[in-house]
C-alpha cells in the first residue's frame, strides 16, 4: 500500500517574499502607488541631500571666529562658541556651577521615571514635585547659605526655558484640577465663576495675556508693590494653561460613570474624599495624553516670553544672530533653537504614548 | 366579562391593610454638618472674595492711573493716530484716528487668519490622508513631517521663515522669478493683479445664479430620491453648473480679464500685487505649524470609523467611492469637525504672534503702538481681549450647535 507522504511545502514565489515582496507590497502595489512612490523619493532627493550637504558635509566645525567660516555649508563655530550664553544667558560665570548643579537634579529625577525598576522611582517623583522647586528657588536666586544672591534678570537661554516649563508645569496642573471641579460644582457662584475664569483666558491669545501681565498688572496692584518681570511672565503663563489644563481634566471627568459617584457616596465618603480617592485618580489616567499635549503647548508658549523682553533659548539665538561679527548665520542658530526644543517635546510626547500603553488596564476588552 | 377573582389565602383577612408609620421627621443636623447651610456659606464666602478682588483691583487701577496721569475713557478712539502702518486693505494715513488703526489691524488679522485657515485645511487633509496611505514611503514622509513641525515652537518657525528665508533673498534685481508671472525677492513676494474689464459683473452674477440653481437642484434631487428611491447625480451636475455655468459666460463675453503682471522698472517692481514678506512668513508658519495638528485630526476622524462600517457597506453592495462618500466620510467628519474648529481657532489666536516679526495686524497695530502712544492700557487691552473673546466664543456657539445637530441621536 503507497503510504502518502507529504512534500516539503514551496517556499513562496520570489516576488512575495524578502525585501523585494515587501516593497512590492508597500512600495508598487498599484500604479498610483509607484506614483507616490516616485514623487516620494524626488521630495526626499531633493531635500535631505542638500540639508544633510550644508549641514555636515560642506560645514565649518572648528574655529571661534566668523572668518573660520570659508565653507559653503553651515558656520556651526557661531554656536559652539556662544554655547554659554545659549544656555546660562547673562547668569554669572563664577556662580554657573549652580545651574549646573540644577541640571544634574533634573535629571536624577526624570531619568528614573523612564526606567520602571529603578528602585525609589515614586520617592523621586514625589520630591521632584514638591522638594525640587524649593531647592531650585534656592539654588538659583542665592541670597542664603553663603550662596550670592543672582537677579532674575540675568537669568536667560536654556535654563530660564526650563524655569519657565518647570514652574508653569508644577502649577498649572494642581490649578486646573481644582478650575475643572469648580466648573463641574452644584454650587452655582463656584461653577459660574471657574467657567467664566476658563473661557476668558482660552478665548484670548497668549501674548495679550503676557502684554497685560506686563503692562497692566503694575496698575491693578497697590502703590509701592511691583513684581519682577520673570513672576508677572510666569503668572500670565500659569493663568492661561491652567484654564487649558481645567478643560482637559473637565474631559476626564466626565468620562466617569455615575455609578462611581454614587458608590462612592453609599460608601459614607464625602466631597473631597470621594475626589481625591475615587475619581480623580481614574479621570487624570484617562486623560494622561491630554494633559502631556497640554504640557508640550505649554514648554513651546514659553517662547513667547521675548516679546516682553526675557531672553530665553530662542530670545538668546535671536539676539546673537544680529550680531554684525557674524554674518548669514540665521539658519545656524535656529536650528540649534529648534532642536533644543524638538528634544524635549519630542519626549514628552514619546513618553506619553509609552505611558498610556502602560496604563490602559483593564478596559480593553 | 366577570373580572377574574383572585383567591385569598387562608388565615389572611380579607381587608387587611398595611398601615405605615408615618416617617419620623429626620433629626435637624448640625449647622455646619448641614449640606445647604455649608453650601451657602460657602457660596457667600466665594462671592464675597471675588467682589472685594475686583473691587481691589478697580479702586487700585483708578488711583494708579490718576498718579500717572493717564486719561480714561474711549475719547482717544477719534484723536489722530499720526502713525503709518505697513500694509492696510482700506484706505489709511498717518492723519487718521486711533479708531482707524483699530479696524486696520483687525482686517489683517482675519486676512492672515483665512489665509492661514485655507492653507493649513488643504496641506492638513493632505497630510492627514497620506499617512494612512499603504504606501509606506508616503506614510513615513507624512509621519517625519508632523513629529518635526508639531514639536517646534510656532514662534520660532516664523523668524525662521522671516528672518532667515525671506529676509535673507536677493533684492529685486536678482528676484526669484516663478514661471516670468510671479517674483519672490526681499521685498515681498509680486503675484498679477486680476483686473475686472467691462463685462465681469455678468460672470460674478451667472455664479451666483448657477449656486442657487444647484442648491435648488440638490433638494429636487433628495425630494425624489426620498419619494422614488432613485438616486441623481447632484455633485457632479452641481460642480458642472457652478463651474460650467460662468466659465460659459466669461467665454461668450470675450474673456473680460486681464492680468497686470509685476514688472522690474529701475529698483522696483511696479504693477502687479505685492504681498509684504512679513505676511507671507506668517501664513507660510501658520499653515505649515497648524497642519501638522489638523492631520492628527483627520487621521484620528478616519480611523474612529469602525471597520464594521466599511463591512457593511460591501455587504450591502457599495463601491468603495460609495463607500468613502455615504458612510465613512458622514460619521468621520462628526469625529473631526470639533477639534478642527479649535484648531482653526488656535490658529487665529496664534496669528498675534505677527506682532515679533511687524506684521501689522491687531495686536501690532492697536496693542502695540496704539497703547505705546496713549498710554491707555486698560481700555486697549481690553478691546484687544474682547475682539478675540468674542471670535471664540462665537465660533464655539457655532459648533455647540453643529454638535448638538450632528450628534448620535439614541433612543
Amino acid at each position: 500500500m503507497a503510504v502518502f507522504e507529504a512534500k516539503p511545502a514551496l517556499p513562496p514565489p520570489v516576488l512575495t517574499r524578502g525585501p523585494v515582496g515587501w516593497a512590492r507590497q508597500n512600495l508598487l502595489s498599484s500604479p498610483l502607488n509607484v506614483g507616490l512612490t516616485l514623487v516620494g523619493v524626488v521630495l526626499i532627493v531633493a531635500l535631505v541631500v542638500p540639508a544633510v550637504d550644508w549641514a555636515l558635509l560642506n560645514a565649518t566645525f572648528r574655529g571661534t571666529t566668523a572668518d573660520a567660516c570659508t565653507g559653503t555649508g553651515a558656520c556651526w563655530p557661531f554656536v559652539t562658541t556662544r554655547l554659554d550664553f545659549f544656555v546660562y544667558g547673562f547668569y554669572p560665570p563664577p556662580e554657573r556651577w549652580r545651574v549646573n548643579v540644577l541640571f544634574a537634579l533634573l535629571a536624577l529625577v526624570i531619568v528614573p521615571q523612564l526606567l520602571p525598576r529603578f528602585p525609589g522611582r515614586r520617592a523621586l517623583a514625589v520630591f521632584g514635585f514638591l522638594g525640587l522647586p524649593v531647592l531650585a528657588a534656592v539654588l538659583l536666586l542665592g541670597g542664603i547659605a553663603g550662596l550670592p544672591f543672582v537677579e532674575t534678570g540675568k537669568w536667560g537661554g536654556l535654563m530660564l526655558t526650563l524655569v519657565l516649563a518647570m514652574v508653569g508645569i508644577l502649577a498649572a496642573l494642581p490649578v486646573g484640577v481644582v478650575l475643572a471641579l469648580g466648573r463641574r460644582s452644584k454650587m452655582v457662584v463656584v461653577r459660574v465663576s471657574c467657567t467664566t475664569f476658563i473661557e476668558f483666558w482660552r478665548g484670548v491669545p497668549l501674548i495679550s495675556v503676557l502684554f497685560m501681565a506686563s503692562v497692566m498688572l503694575p496698575l491693578f496692584l497697590p502703590e509701592g508693590v511691583n513684581f519682577d518681570k520673570l513672576l508677572r511672565a510666569l503668572i500670565g503663563i500659569i493663568m492661561f494653561q491652567s484654564a487649558y489644563m481645567a478643560e482637559v481634566v473637565r474631559g476626564g471627568l466626565q468620562a466617569i460613570p455615575r455609578g462611581q459617584f454614587e458608590a462612592a457616596h453609599a460608601l459614607g465618603l464625602g466631597y473631597w474624599r470621594t475626589m481625591g480617592l475615587i475619581i480623580l485618580p481614574q479621570a487624570l489616567k484617562l486623560v494622561i495624553p491630554g494633559i502631556v499635549n497640554t504640557f508640550i503647548a505649554l514648554f513651546k508658549d514659553t517662547t513667547l516670553v521675548l516679546i516682553i523682553g526675557l531672553l530665553d533659548v530662542l530670545g538668546s539665538v535671536q539676539a546673537a544672530i544680529v550680531d554684525p561679527a557674524w554674518n548669514r548665520v540665521a539658519v545656524e542658530g535656529y536650528v540649534f533653537a529648534g532642536l533644543c526644543y524638538w528634544v524635549f517635546c519630542f519626549g514628552m510626547s514619546r513618553y506619553s504614548h509609552a505611558l498610556e500603553r502602560k496604563l490602559q488596564t483593564g478596559h480593553k476588552r | 366579562m366577570d373580572a377574574p377573582v383572585t383567591p385569598v389565602p387562608p388565615g389572611i383577612p380579607e381587608s387587611s391593610t398595611v398601615s405605615l408609620k408615618p416617617a419620623a421627621p429626620a433629626p435637624r443636623p448640625l449647622p455646619w454638618n448641614d449640606p445647604r447651610t455649608r453650601s451657602i456659606t460657602f457660596q457667600v464666602l466665594t462671592a464675597a472674595f471675588l467682589v472685594w478682588f475686583f473691587w481691589t483691583l478697580f479702586d487700585n487701577t483708578l488711583t494708579n492711573m490718576a498718579h500717572r496721569g493717564i486719561a480714561t475713557g474711549f475719547d482717544f478712539l477719534d484723536r489722530t493716530a499720526g502713525f503709518g502702518i505697513l500694509m492696510s486693505l482700506i484706505p489709511y494715513d498717518d492723519t487718521m484716528t486711533y479708531g482707524r488703526t483699530f479696524v486696520v489691524g483687525l482686517l489683517n488679522t482675519l486676512l492672515v487668519s483665512v489665509l492661514g485657515i485655507v492653507f493649513s485645511t488643504l496641506i492638513g487633509f493632505a497630510v492627514g490622508i497620506a499617512r494612512l496611505s499603504r504606501n509606506w514611503l508616503v506614510s513615513r514622509i507624512a509621519l517625519v513631517y508632523i513629529e518635526t513641525i508639531r514639536n517646534i515652537p510656532l514662534l520660532l518657525q516664523i523668524f525662521f521663515w522671516y528672518f532667515a528665508v525671506l529676509r535673507t533673498l536677493p533684492g529685486p534685481r536678482q528676484s526669484l522669478s516663478l514661471g516670468e508671472a510671479a517674483f519672490l525677492n526681499n521685498r515681498g513676494l509680486y503675484v498679477p493683479a486680476p483686473l475686472a474689464e467691462p463685462g465681469f459683473d455678468w460672470v460674478g452674477l451667472a455664479f451666483v445664479g448657477a449656486l442657487i440653481g444647484a442648491i435648488g437642484l440638490a433638494r429636487w434631487a433628495r425630494r425624489r430620491q426620498q419619494a422614488t428611491g432613485q438616486p441623481f447625480p447632484t455633485l457632479a451636475t452641481g460642480l458642472g453648473l457652478v463651474i460650467g455655468l460662468p466659465l460659459l459666460v466669461f467665454l461668450a463675453l470675450g474673456a473680460p480679464l486681464g492680468f497686470e503682471t509685476p514688472a522690474l522698472r529701475g529698483f522696483n517692481f511696479q504693477g502687479g500685487l505685492r504681498l509684504i514678506p512679513e505676511l507671507v512668513a506668517l501664513t507660510l508658519a501658520l499653515s505649515l505649524y497648524t497642519a501638522t495638528f489638523i492631520a492628527e485630526v483627520v487621521r484620528g476622524g478616519i480611523l474612529a470609523v469602525s471597520h464594521g462600517q466599511t463591512e457593511a457597506a460591501s455587504a450591502l453592495g457599495l463601491r468603495p467611492g460609495l463607500t468613502l462618500r455615504l458612510i465613512v466620510l458622514p460619521q468621520a467628519m462628526r469625529v473631526i469637525i470639533p477639534p478642527l474648529t479649535s484648531q482653526y481657532l488656535n490658529l487665529i489666536k496664534n496669528s498675534s504672534l505677527a506682532t515679533a516679526i511687524g506684521y501689522p495686524d491687531l495686536v501690532a497695530v492697536f496693542m502695540g503702538t496704539s497703547l505705546n502712544q496713549t498710554g491707555q492700557a486698560v481700555e486697549i487691552v481690553g478691546m484687544t481681549m474682547a475682539v478675540y473673546l468674542f471670535i471664540s466664543l462665537a465660533i464655539s456657539l457655532g459648533m455647540n450647535w453643529y454638535n448638538s445637530a450632528m450628534a448620535l441621536k439614541e433612543r
